[in-house]
């Protein structure tokens, strides 16, 4: 018979398709796991970190799959945006994952509406560790990174930004 | 909300015009893409764009729970006449000054529109606004830098560029707030205030920032706003762009991607 903790065990296995080791479930984005043990079904419900990210669909899927390899009749993924993700939802543990792929996690805020302000304020550099950095854009190679530059290692660096 | 209440033309009609004008503008942002004037900027608006379809997708989504047909059928099988974008979103993106002012005038009403929906009674629709919210911050935060820079602290050149701009895009932009049949009944059910209070709210927004940026805002009275396109009247420039974004998938319409 299937638990929920079997479900969230397998779903802390999926990583996100553009950061390896990066967990779904240390992402925050897993918003509830529905189990239903005598019908053997099971409703899982995403809250994507952007509206438009193309990784949610594969995402999707990848969950789709792994968890039809566990003894259940039914599984179903659904998007929601009740409750919306916010970077506050990421776990300790993938602030250091992003850290170690050299992405500066986001600075946590109070409430789920983040001050502006966060963006002027002395981001880390993910190299050097130095705290001399500035935005450059607010905007990077996906839709939840700003790019900064290092003014003591010299170098530009991805941070994710806080939404 | 019961299916089948006659509220729901009304919501739909909502829905149609947002998704649209989010679609549209998020398909004109894209053209930037690999011709913005500096690396930042293209990467910038094709960002902005990837969020815009993002809100149309999940806007059209919304329509399709409540009947309408999938969300990349009610994108690229209808035509002009049934689009419900304003004139706004459709014009051809012109100079980086146009496209610019037209990012600015937009994403304030998107924000101050999403703003007043996180309360609708109409719930999935204020969960979404709640959620996109984060997102156009950062839209408006980058339009807002670049009015602020290049109408105050720019050249004179830029300064005379964007008050061009803003003359051209202004009575553009009013025709986001055209009035519609709907707007009452959407106000009496607590699922949206109305074109009206919205525009109030978008001009005390922008007022204090185009002062900031020295640039002078054309007399409200003096202004005849562009609508017709929440009736289904459109630029001449709307056709030819949905005939190019939905040339490949009309091709092979039951094709698997």
């Amino acid at each position: 018979m299937v638990t929920q903790e079997d479900i969230w065990r397998e779903l802390s296995t999926i990583c996100d398709p553009e950061i390896p080791n990066l967990s779904i479930t240390d992402m925050g984005i897993v918003a509830d796991v529905h189990l239903d043990v005598e019908a053997g079904r099971a409703i899982i419900k995403v809250t994507p970190t952007f509206v438009g990210c193309p990784a949610t669909a594969l995402i999707c899927s990848e969950i789709e799959q792994r968890l039809r390899q566990l003894p259940l009749r039914e599984v179903a993924v659904e998007i929601t945006y009740n409750p919306p993700w916010t970077t506050n939802r990421l776990s300790q543990r993938a602030r250091e994952v992003l850290r170690q792929f050299g992405i500066a996690p986001p600075p946590p805020y109070e409430g789920t509406d983040f001050p502006l302000d966060l963006l002027r304020e002395a981001v880390e550099c993910p190299y050097c560790g130095s705290t001399d950095t500035v935005l450059q854009t607010p905007f990077g190679p996906t839709l939840c990174r700003a790019i900064y530059y290092c003014n003591t290692c010299r170098q530009a660096f991805e941070h994710f930004k806080p939404v | 909300m019961r299916p089948g209440s006659g509220i729901v033309p009304a919501v739909k009609d909502l829905l149609y015009r947002m998704a649209d004008d989010a679609l549209i503008l998020g398909h004109r942002h894209s053209e930037w893409t690999g011709l913005g004037p500096v690396l930042e900027e293209d990467i910038a608006f094709s960002s902005i764009a990837q969020d815009k379809i993002g809100h149309a997708y999940a806007l059209y989504q919304l329509l399709h729970e409540l009947g309408e047909p999938e969300p990349d059928r009610i994108a690229f099988f209808r035509d002009a006449p049934q689009f419900r974008c304003c004139h706004l979103v459709e014009y051809p993106n012109g100079g980086y000054d146009f496209s610019l002012m037209r990012h600015f005038l937009y994403d304030v009403a998107e924000q101050c529109r999403y703003h007043l929906l996180e309360s609708s009674r109409y719930e999935p629709l204020a969960q979404l606004a709640r959620k996109v919210r984060g997102e156009i911050k950062y839209h408006v935060f980058h339009a807002t830098q670049w009015v602020l820079h290049l109408g105050a602290r720019g050249t004179e050149e830029s300064h005379q560029r964007m008050q061009q701009a803003l003359e051209q895009v202004f009575p553009l932009a009013l025709g986001i707030f055209e009035p519609t049949e709907y707007d009452d009944l959407l106000a009496a059910a607590s699922i949206f205030p109305g074109e009206r209070p919205l525009q109030d709210r978008w001009l005390e927004t922008i007022v204090p920032l185009i002062e900031q940026a020295t640039l002078r805002l054309p007399a409200l009275e003096a202004v005849v706003p562009a609508y017709g396109g929440r009736c289904g009247i459109h630029t001449e420039y709307l056709q030819p762009l949905l005939d190019e974004m939905g040339e490949v998938i009309r091709s092979e319409p039951e094709a698997e991607w």
